[in-house]
């Protein structure tokens, strides 16, 4: 699209034909300033769950019980980073830069997913985490490869296809642990009972009651409402718990051949908004660790810069 | 996501079982200390530089450990005293200064060892040839680092003369003949120490001045002897995979 339109008006008429076209927005085009602050709002949102989300899996890399799983895990957490690389990069075409996000991280003035404020209690919960809560991921960023946003939109094509094999290593760890000894199953399960209801909450609060959800699809940024993804991720994992010979801990849970959907039991809204208040079991764990790590490293970003800025002009590819 | 490496493990019986273990534990300690800064990085970069680095030491420690037996009974079922790495390695992480150190000792090491093995026609002429290359990238990475933090600030002055200081005790293992190795240890320890004072030069620290070898550390890790900190870093390493006996994961 083009910013040659004379002014305000005709931008923005300019803006919605692209929209209304499935056309995307560039950096440099022009676009409303709520939209710009609803897209940056989402993507920092998206880029500090990622980096959060390495704590809870990167609790159980030391504790990793063969060789082969300790490589899958380490690979898996180092794909988070890389995750939120790509996503503070697509945040910094709206002009918005990475230190900026990450102290408002620290600060408490932009959220993370609520899902990594539950505490990974045995190795079977890197499983269910890779089951469920990236299969929820995927889910919901699948239909944002679309998004209007160009940058954004392109970012979650790679993301995605990380967390698509993410998914498939967390199955494939829970299918080992539920065919394994009676211990290794019991693990298994207790670990879905305790994520199933979580993750059923990584969509969102109901249609009804969501604050961005209406001009966030009008913009094209979302392409599917909570309610609709929370029903497409029951669907995909009620076949797959059978696979495992895992039970999901819903007993309100059946097929509705009317509706051609799995009918699912009340979610537990009021524990949703206590953690999102901060009263989870680890919000205060998960963000004071994220701190102590910037904290710790200012010294060697401090250095870097000023070695950076020594070696201005004799410095190849060693800059920081 | 990273493959451990596969190259063509030699004929049965060819193997050096205690060089495969001094070499393999070598790599599946630090991999392992890597590892535990996940989440603790000082920028979102370092985080995916250190773990690259922790999957390739793991992927040499697996193919390695391979050839001395099953990789998780010698990782997870020995004890202490059975474990053959250098004491360099077990270091605990301490800031990232000590750990930047650590890596520039280490890897400028395993790459002149590398590169010497995969000259040769030895049974870890394979593996050496295709790891020399991944060990280049982790000595760059840290003489990149020294680079930076010694002629960055004061403070990231202090604390890399203070790791250098503080590591160089345990260097000197590093060129302890190993049984089954054919190296030329005197032109390994040369060539190291040629690569190491260049760097620190240009870093503006000081080469450190104390032995490289103390009581109880040159040789000493080969042997079976390591420092405290390496128990509490295999019993949390093992502990999941000791208390499901025969279970597979
Ligand atoms: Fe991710
Ligand atoms: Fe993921």
């Amino acid at each position: 699209m083009t910013t040659m339109a004379p002014d305000t008006g005709s931008y923005e008429a300019v803006f919605d034909a692209a929209v209304a076209a499935d056309e995307r927005i560039e950096p440099r085009d022009w676009m409303p300033d709520a939209y710009r602050a609803s897209l940056v709002r989402q993507i920092a949102q998206h880029a500090h769950s990622e980096i959060i989300g390495m704590q809870p899996e990167a609790n159980w890399i030391t504790r990793a019980p063969s060789l082969r799983r300790k490589a899958i895990l380490m690979a898996k957490v180092q794909d988070e980073a890389g995750h939120g690389l790509y996503l503070y990069s697509a945040a910094e075409t709206l002009g918005t830069s990475r230190d900026e996000l990450l102290d408002k991280l620290h600060s408490g003035r932009q959220k993370y997913s609520s899902i990594f404020n539950y505490p990974t209690l045995t190795w079977a919960d890197v499983g269910a985490i890779g089951w469920l809560v990236d299969g929820a991921a995927i889910t919901n960023q699948v239909p944002l490869c679309r998004c209007s946003y160009g940058p954004y939109a392109r970012a979650m094509v790679r993301v995605c296809k990380e967390e698509s094999f993410h998914q498939r290593q967390g199955y494939e760890l829970l299918l080992t642990l539920s065919r394994g000894t009676e211990a290794q199953h019991a693990m298994a399960q207790d670990a879905v009972d305790r994520w199933w209801w979580p993750s059923l909450m990584m969509f969102g609060p109901p249609d009804g009651e969501s604050a961005h959800s209406a001009q966030s699809m009008a913009w094209k940024i979302k392409r599917h409402s909570n309610d609709e993804l929370r029903q497409r991720f029951v669907d995909i994992c009620v076949p797959q718990a059978e696979s495992l010979g895992l039970t999901l801990p819903d007993p309100d849970l059946r097929w509705n051949e009317e509706r051609g959907h799995h009918d699912f039991g009340p979610i537990d809204w009021a524990e949703f908004h206590e953690v999102l208040r901060g009263n989870g079991p680890c919000n205060d764990q998960r963000i004071t660790r994220r701190r102590q790590a910037h904290e710790d490293g200012a010294w060697v970003r401090e250095a870097a810069a000023a070695y950076a800025g020594k070696h201005r002009d004799t410095q190849g590819e060693a800059g920081a | 996501m990273k493959q451990a490496p596969t190259p063509v493990p030699p004929a049965a019986g060819a193997v050096p079982t205690a060089a495969a273990l001094a070499l393999g534990d070598d790599a599946l300690v630090l991999s392992h200390r890597l590892a535990e800064w996940a989440g603790n990085a000082p920028v979102l970069e370092e985080e995916v530089a250190l773990t690259n680095i922790a999957l390739d030491l793991l992927g040499q420690a697996r193919f390695l450990l391979s050839l001395a037996g099953d990789e998780d009974e010698l990782a997870y079922l020995r004890e202490e005293r059975a474990f053959r790495n250098v004491q360099l390695v077990e270091q605990p992480n301490g800031d990232f200064a000590h750990t930047i150190a650590r890596q520039l000792f280490f890897s400028t090491y395993q790459e002149l060892l590398f590169g010497q093995l995969a000259a040769g026609d030895g049974p870890f002429a394979p593996l050496a040839g295709k790891a020399v290359k991944e060990v280049a990238y982790h000595r760059d990475h840290a003489e990149h680092w020294t680079l930076r933090l010694g002629d960055g600030t004061e403070e990231s002055h202090r604390r890399t003369q203070t790791a250098l200081d503080a590591l160089w005790r345990y260097t000197g293992e590093l060129f302890e003949p190993v049984e089954g190795l054919e190296v030329d240890v005197t032109a390994l320890r040369d060539g190291w120490l040629t690569l190491i004072t260049k760097t620190v030069r240009q870093a503006t620290l000081e080469l450190p001045t104390g032995p490289q070898a103390g009581a109880w550390t040159a040789g000493a890790g080969r042997q079976g002897l390591h420092t405290e900190p390496f128990g509490r870093m295999l019993a949390e390493m093992q502990h999941l995979h000791r208390s499901h006996p025969g279970a597979s994961w």
